[in-house]
């Protein structure tokens, strides 16, 4: 098992005539995932890397039966894409899309609640590597090469900071279950809370690494479920140590602006809810391996 | 994206928010001509910069008549102010904004900002005006009044209410209170806010409210959509070096250190910050320029960061997925032979195609410090700056 996506998983590209987007489902199809169409409004019928193009989400989902959903949308309709995927009864989308509007995706939150539970689609990102469950399915931008085969989950707010972690457990010869980009935008689809609570159900899921940074609640609030509701242990790092206070470091989320958003504060919280934290990003790695060790 | 206190003002008022009347001016003469075409006998000058704090740092103040507007001014413009938020560079004072003075009764503290727990928008009051808000919760938390907007059907009239009953407003204004409040909402929503703070909101004596300053923060990713706030753009309030960042597409941010960072992805920027400031050094800047490392932006990242005078090293981290380290590697080099560099580089690749990437720099006949690993990228510029100290030092010594 993984999470979110598997090898048979029916997975569209909304915005698949882009360049980025063709270069990145060319690259997903060589990876293996089950790329079955693309959706941009007015080129319905066209052929993308051997996928057929429809007009609205619905007509994909119905043609194809598709599951997942890649957002490659430019940001000024990215929303609206994102909602359309919702509405189209697509289980799992992924938005790569960086500089959405924050009251935009406010918007996108309280369309998803429209519906029960059970129909409600899962989002990861805005501005985001995407999802991998290496071996099986790619549904991202990220280097597949990098990443093992195994039963480290990942979930990170960022790209490459994410790969710098799993080159470092590739080198020791660790591999990952499941490594989920939540992007570094303010408002955001899912929070490390939401992937945790995924990556505890998980059985291939034996240890988890938590890539934080600075700036949000969503850290501490991970914190306080790890300490009361996960059994598996958990490693953690948060950058931005030597971040200025309300200056926004790259990511629009990333800004200290109230207490327990800095990189320090979150450590400590972190540490206090019994989370091995890695001192810096060069110890990711190892850490992992060390608290694997243990547990094994 | 931040804007002055007189143009929030015009914004609010615009959405029905009183605001005294008040008028802008470029000089002391014309601050006194606008105190005379608003007439009354007190005013208050107030300097324009985007930061709070003004008031303590001398930047607010009353005055009773032409000669007292007109020495005030002499002594704001021109000035770099400095207050808890401008940081020790402080902000230069080149816009004075000039008020009737009010008699005031009361001061409340109102604010909208994004909240991130609720992920909706959050108002924020407090009957303590006039202190900042960390002030307030950190000594009256129990003073602060909060509710969240329903995003479907927006802020409502009885949420209004609340606020004005629980902030102990008088029942004749708690129309008035409704009116403000939903103004400031919807100029915070229709322009993209991600900030509106109003400190103090003031009841008169003569029972009025009034906004008395005002302050908002646009979303920079909702811009595209608001070019008559783009326009408000005053680059004056700006670090230089950011500013020349933003117009060429990179996120740079300086600080205070002397290693000098060009690193792909916000996230691992940060990071190797920290792992700078953890082998004894301190970075000099933040700076992600993005997923495409193109060699013309690696180049433009050279001369951003090496136009900050306290760079004594430069670190390079590229991870490279997509893009691989051979490509990246021509982008370092043909950069450095662009760019005239006469510091320390390190350079650090990894990902995809590395050897080839490391071969290239090897081969390329330039003084490039290689590394493999993040931490020995920190040490080896960490150690090259030292050692470049030492020897300038030394060059001295002989001269």
């Amino acid at each position: 098992m993984s999470i979110f996506i598997d090898r048979d998983t029916p997975v569209i590209v909304q915005g698949i005539t882009g360049k980025m987007a063709r270069f990145h489902t060319a690259d997903m199809i060589s990876y293996g995932t089950n790329v079955v169409g693309g959706v941009v409004p007015g080129k319905g019928g066209e052929t993308v890397e051997g996928v057929p193009v429809f007009d609205t989400v619905e007509e994909a989902v119905e043609a194809t039966g598709a599951e997942a959903s890649l957002v490659f949308v430019p940001p000024p309709f990215a929303a609206d894409s994102i909602m359309e995927a919702a509405d189209a009864g697509i289980r799992y989308c992924v938005c790569i899309t960086d500089g959405i509007p924050a009251q935009d995706m406010i918007r996108v939150k309280r369309y998803m609640y429209r519906y029960p539970k059970e129909k409600r689609m899962v989002l990861t990102g805005p501005n985001c590597a995407g999802t991998i469950s290496p071996g099986k399915a790619l549904l991202g931008i990220m280097p597949g090469h990098i990443y093992l085969q195994g039963n480290v989950g990942i979930i990170g707010r960022s790209g490459t900071l994410g790969y710098e972690a799993a080159a470092q457990l590739q080198e020791r010869g660790i591999g990952v279950s499941t490594s989920v980009g939540i992007g570094g935008d303010p408002i955001n689809g899912s929070s490390f809370l939401d992937i945790l609570r995924q990556f505890e159900e998980d059985d291939d899921t034996h240890v988890i690494c938590m890539i934080g940074e600075i700036g949000g609640p969503q850290e501490a609030e991970a914190a306080a479920y790890i300490r009361d509701n996960v059994t598996k242990p958990v490693v953690a790092y948060v950058a931005g140590l030597t971040a200025p206070k309300g200056r926004t470091m790259g990511h629009a989320g990333a800004i200290i602006s109230a207490f327990g958003e800095s990189a320090s504060e979150k450590v400590e919280i972190l540490n206090a809810a019994g989370v091995t934290v890695a001192e810096n990003p060069a110890v990711i790695g190892e850490t992992i391996a060390r608290v694997m060790g243990k547990a094994a | 994206m931040d804007i002055h206190e007189y143009q929030a003002k015009e914004i609010l008022a615009n959405f029905g928010v009183d605001v005294p009347p008040g008028a802008l001016a470029y000089s002391p003469e014309q601050a006194a001509y606008r105190a005379r075409e608003l007439g009354g006998d007190r005013w208050v000058v107030k300097a324009q910069i985007h930061a709070g704090g003004r008031g303590k740092a001398g930047g607010v103040k009353v005055c009773d008549s032409d000669s007292e507007i007109q020495s005030t001014c002499e002594e704001l413009f021109g000035r770099k102010m400095v207050t808890h938020q401008t940081g020790p560079e402080g902000k230069g004072v080149y816009r004075v904004y000039v008020e009737g003075a009010v008699p005031i009764e009361r001061e409340i503290y109102l604010g909208f900002v994004l909240d991130r727990t609720s992920q909706r928008v959050m108002i924020v009051a407090s009957a303590e005006g006039g202190m900042e808000i960390e002030e307030i919760s950190a000594e009256k938390p129990d003073s602060i009044v909060r509710a969240t907007v329903e995003p479907a059907v927006g802020l409502r009239d009885f949420q209004c209410r609340q606020i004005a009953f629980k902030l102990g407003i008088p029942p004749a204004q708690t129309q008035n209170m409704v009116r403000t409040l939903q103004g400031c909402y919807r100029a915070f929503r229709e322009h993209d806010a991600t900030m509106v703070e109003i400190n103090p909101l003031v009841v008169t004596s003569d029972n009025r409210i009034l906004a008395l300053d005002a302050k908002m923060t646009f979303d920079d990713n909702a811009l595209f959509r608001h070019p008559q706030i783009s326009e408000l753009r005053d680059k004056s309030q700006e670090d230089p070096r950011e500013s020349r960042a933003a117009d060429r597409g990179l996120s740079y941010v300086g600080l205070d250190g002397n290693i000098g960072c060009i690193v792909n992805g916000a996230g691992l920027a940060m990071a190797t910050m920290d792992t700078i400031k953890l082998a004894g050094g301190e970075p000099a800047n933040f700076l992600d320029i993005g997923g495409g490392a193109t060699p013309e932006r690696v180049a433009k990242a050279f001369r951003l960061v090496l136009s900050d005078s306290n760079v004594q090293a430069v670190l390079v981290n590229i991870f490279a997925g997509i893009n691989r380290c051979d490509w990246v590697a021509e982008g370092v080099v043909q950069a450095l032979k662009e760019v005239q560099v006469d510091v320390p580089v390190v350079v650090r690749l990894a990902g995809t195609n590395v050897e080839e990437g490391q071969k290239i720099l090897a081969n390329s006949g330039l003084p490039v410090i290689r590394a493999s690993t993040l931490m020995e990228a920190a040490e080896r510029s960490v150690g090259a700056w030292k050692n470049d100290i030492t020897q300038t030092n030394r060059m001295r010594a002989v001269t």
